[in-house]
């Protein structure tokens, strides 16, 4: 086997990311401050073109490289195609905020290392592999975290970091246990480690399982979500919600699909408690917010627990897979939809001083509604096919008390999300206009829109997601 | 052909808001009303063609998501043509009642040419989904309605409006996904889960889809316990929003049960019908009741709403519990009973609501004690409530009569006593609709005082009466010749029939 499947071309999206933030790098270094637009030229034209390389690759038989190291298949591609379109919204969403900034190449070096390492986690088949992507997509982020070098943005790094490190002893820690207890850290030859002692098998599980919920921030890993978001700028806190939670998750996915499909883990009862805390968790916590990022923080860990619904039940049923795979995109795409909408307006920090928005931007105060309620899940958008698909996952599978506990958590979840939209659509004195963002402004029109292109175009994607994941 | 029905408005909507600011209000209101006098005349003339056969008509079935057993199908029977031309007939009025709104007239047109497309799209839908598509947005599009040009507490109305239905509607998408499970190969197509009959045999889940299926239909309904969001979204709507919510809006919820309940899980139906003629029952006489004790004029109309809405959910009920041999023409009478209710029930509540607003717009309050004596100031609104309130308490020669005549003689036989007891109902609203034409036209003039000098009470004005006068004489005239509409409907509710008896 050694040797035969060792063709670098196999991980060209992920090359193009990660030689292009190397590249950009020592750009940076060279060119002068007002001639640094060429990195970010070079950034998005490296995520165009591993987006490009990803299409061009996804036919092909599920498969693994690099001496199973690492999977081709639907979830990767997805995984690619996500992760590239997301870190191109966020590249878009910086420019104007970043622009001119002394350390501008820097930032976009830092988005692209943390859109690579996230994409390793997804299409990572080893967990040493696994371990090294969670430190790639997590240190480039501590940084962004705190870019500003401001109060609060020093106070979410230095949280997020303190956290991410335990997350990763966590981690290491849990795959020396599996280590120890089957003596590989392959996923295949982990699926078919009967022998272990299951304590062992158990603790380790749990450790990976820990790094994993961190870097998603579901509940019980979750304390980090609400300080980074509200203390990062604007579109960090868009990628910080986005990037490696999309990794992690298709992670934990590929974990109970492959290795733990038929391990003596009750890893669906787990996971299905966990959803079930995250997105009760969260939702209750985001009721009391008032600042509008706190909020979509909170928002994102009640998602994380939709999100971990297909995941538990990944494996145990046909549905799970293309379910899981369409709410990632379907909630990348709104979740960096409603960022958008906040960094067109930077100074409408609480959701009162949104007053106003539909007389004076129309077409914002309508992107803002097609993104919140699109992240309650109201048709046609492409959140409500993710839930659907989802809903319809855990009744096939026997989980249905957490579809009703899922349908109960979003009608609480229009309570905030509609505190936000109604003084939206208020009509009143214009909200706080300082800084207003044109780009970011297009960006959220346009993930509105594609949010309801995706939602309507649902069935050739649905059919596009569907395939086996690799062994 | 429905498809252009359903999506014209919408059209017209986003034409309008992508017209520039320049453009004056006139140009909004114009296109509006003209946008849903040819859709009236687009749906009589399929009505027309369509004559009285069986069976859909104007079908129209492509692929969606196939992989999710999603399709796009829409098309019209007996049961939807009559609720199709009801909803554009109330829009029509609306659209004339509000040609006297100022505030944001262009927001104001598109929302409810939106809100159109969406009540449209549900009576059409044929595949669950897309029922819920619809059934959902049309939520959405009254939430703006309610927060955007209500009363005073418009911003807490229309959060519990937007709360209590979508938690309904949920329910309800749980409920479609558990027949879509059930059914093999999976599908939400409601003709293939008819024929299908999926869940036959398997009374613990089909009884638990009904449980979430009944728990969605009824909040929109409303029956009681589910009613106590409609008295407070009425109250703080504005008065053509509370004639389309209460028109049209409320009907998603019977006609669900007609359309998707009671053919595709027939047996839990006939099992559990019982319960649905209790809740009837108690819808009747519950809303009745609280609808005698209100002072403000358009909570005591949402009451009676759920009164009237009580009757078809009571004859629906009623029609699944008569199993004798003879009894096919009760069963049929109670089901036609209950479309009729529904149109009848849509054109006069409609007027009911706009007329109250009329009021309101006069007396700044819908207190019914700050009035006394408004027929001698304005003769032709009193007339024309006067119509309104007797159609609606089920006199003789109005629509109501033709409804409510067939819900009680066809449960009569199979549901004595409830039915018995629902007539109490139509005593009771007698008495309130009377108590309150008394107070508020009747005895000595008596107006709301207004701060500085006296308020000029001007009599119903001519948009008002071209908004409210025809929905009258459509009920007058289903009153006086209910066959052509009973034509339509009777073979389309003998095939639910059918379906149901299997």
């Amino acid at each position: 086997m050694k040797g035969m499947d060792e063709n670098p071309l196999d991980l060209l999206p992920e090359l193009l990311l990660a030689g292009a933030a190397v590249a950009g790098l020592l750009l940076g270094s060279w060119l002068p401050r007002r001639r640094q637009w060429a990195v970010v030229l070079l950034c998005a034209l490296a995520c165009l073109a591993a987006a490009a390389a990803a299409v061009v690759a996804a036919p092909g038989p599920a498969t693994t490289a690099f001496d199973g190291a690492y999977a081709l298949d639907p979830l990767t591609t997805t995984a690619r195609l996500v992760l590239t379109g997301a870190t191109l919204l966020v590249t878009v969403l910086s420019l104007r905020p970043l622009g001119g900034h002394p350390r501008e190449s820097e930032y976009h070096v830092l988005v692209l290392l943390t859109a690579a390492g996230s994409l390793v986690l997804a299409g990572a088949q080893d967990i040493l592999l696994l371990a090294a992507a969670y430190l790639l997509a997590g240190i480039p982020a501590y940084a962004l975290a705190g870019f500003a070098k401001d109060g609060p943005g020093t106070e979410a790094a230095l949280k997020y970091y303190v956290l991410g490190a335990i997350g990763g002893v966590v981690l290491l820690t849990g795959t020396t246990l599996l280590y120890a207890a089957t003596g590989t850290t392959a996923y295949p030859r982990l699926a078919h480690a009967e022998a272990a002692p299951a304590a062992l098998l158990t603790a380790g599980t749990l450790g990976v399982l820990g790094g994993l919920l961190f870097k998603s921030g579901a509940v019980p890993a979750h304390f980090w979500v609400p300080d980074a978001v509200q203390g990062s700028a604007p579109p960090v806190a868009a990628l910080l919600t986005t990037l490696p939670k999309a990794g992690a998750l298709t992670a934990l996915f590929r974990l109970g699909a492959v290795p733990l499909a038929g391990s003596a883990v009750p890893w669906p009862a787990l996971l299905a408690t966990l959803a079930a805390a995250s997105m009760t968790l969260g939702n209750l916590a985001a009721l009391l917010q008032r600042d509008v990022r706190r909020l979509l923080a909170y928002s994102a860990v009640s998602q994380v627990g939709y999100l971990l619904m297909p995941v538990a039940v990944a494996g145990r049923t046909a549905l799970a897979q293309p379910a899981f795979l369409y709410y990632v995109a379907a909630y990348a795409l709104t979740n960096l939809g409603a960022f958008a909408v906040v960094c067109a307006l930077p100074r409408a920090t609480t959701t009162d001083r949104w007053r106003g928005l539909v007389g004076h931007r129309p077409l914002l105060a309508v992107s803002l509604a097609v993104c919140l309620l699109g992240l309650v899940g109201t048709p046609p958008t492409a959140v409500f096919l993710g839930k659907l698909q989802a809903f319809t996952a855990l009744f096939d599978a026997g989980y249905g008390w957490l579809a009703v506990l899922a349908a109960a958590n979003t009608v609480v979840s229009l309570f905030y999300y509609l505190r936000w939209l109604a003084p939206a659509f208020t009509p009143g004195a214009a909200p706080p206009t300082g800084g207003e963002d044109r780009l970011a402004r297009g960006t959220a029109h346009t993930a509105a829109a594609a949010s309801l292109a995706l939602g309507l175009a649902a069935g050739p994607v649905l059919a596009l997601l569907d395939g086996p994941p690799a062994h | 052909m429905l498809t252009v029905l359903v999506f014209a408005p919408a059209a017209v909507a986003l034409v309008l808001l992508a017209l520039p600011r320049t453009v004056p209000d006139a140009v909004h209101r114009t296109a509006w009303t003209v946008t849903s006098a040819l859709l009236l005349a687009f749906t009589a003339a399929l009505w027309a063609a369509h004559g009285t056969g069986g069976g859909y008509a104007y079908e129209t079935r492509v692929r969606w998501m196939p992989s999710a057993g999603v399709g796009y199908h829409v098309g019209v029977d007996g049961l939807s043509l009559p609720l199709t031309v009801l909803t554009c007939v109330l829009f029509l009025a609306c659209a004339l009642y509000s040609w006297r709104e100022r505030r944001r007239v262009r927001a104001h047109a598109a929302l409810f040419l939106l809100l159109q497309t969406t009540c449209l799209g549900v009576f059409v839908s044929l595949d669950l989904i897309l029922f819920f598509v619809f059934f959902d947005l049309s939520i959405v599009a009254m939430y703006f309605v309610i927060a955007g040009w209500g009363r005073d507490q418009a911003a807490r109305a229309a959060l519990t409006f937007f709360l209590y239905t979508f938690l309904g509607s949920l329910a309800l998408l749980l409920g479609f996904i558990g027949l879509y499970l059930a059914a093999s190969p999976h599908t939400f197509d409601m003709t293939d889960l008819t024929r299908a009959d999926p869940l036959a045999g398997r009374p613990v889940a089909a009884g638990l889809v009904l449980l979430a299926l009944g728990t969605g239909l009824a909040v929109k309904t409303p029956t009681v316990p589910f009613h106590t969001w409609l008295p407070l979204a009425h109250t703080q709507a504005p008065a053509a929003g509370s004639a389309i919510l209460a028109g049209v809006l409320l009907k998603m919820g019977t006609y669900g049960f007609l359309r998707i309940a009671m053919p595709v899980l027939s047996e839990a139906w006939r099992r559990y019908a019982l319960v649905v003629v209790v809740l009837g029952v108690v819808s009747v006489l519950y809303g009745a009741l609280v609808a005698l004790a209100q002072t403000d004029l358009k909570r005591m109309i949402a009451y009676t709403s759920v009164t009237h809405m009580g009757y078809i959910v009571l004859a629906l009920g009623a029609a699944a519990t008569a199993t004798a041999p003879g009894d096919e023409d009760a069963r049929a009478l109670a089901v036609s009973g209950a479309v009729t209710q529904m149109v009848s029930h849509g054109l006069l509540t409609g007027a009911l609501f706009l007329l109250a607003g009329a009021l309101h717009e006069r007396g700044r309050t819908y207190d019914l004690a700050a009035y006394s004596g408004v027929a001698a100031r304005a003769p032709v609104l009193a007339a024309a409530t006067a119509v309104a309130f007797f159609a609606s308490l089920g006199l003789p020669g109005f629509s109501g009569f033709v409804a409510e005549f067939q819900i009680f003689t066809g449960s009569l036989g199979p549901r004595p006593v409830a039915t018995c007891l629902s007539v109490l109902g139509i005593l009771l609203t007698a008495a309130l609709l009377l108590r309150a034409y008394q107070q508020v036209f009747l005895g000595p003039l008596r107006l709301p005082p207004a701060p500085g000098s006296p308020r000029a009470f001007p009599d119903l004005r001519r948009r008002e009466a071209a908004a409210v006068l025809p929905l009258l004489a459509l009920a007058t005239l289903l009153g006086l010749a209910p066959r052509p509409l009973l034509d339509t409907v009777e073979p389309a509710s003998g095939l639910v029939l059918e379906w149901l008896a299997r």
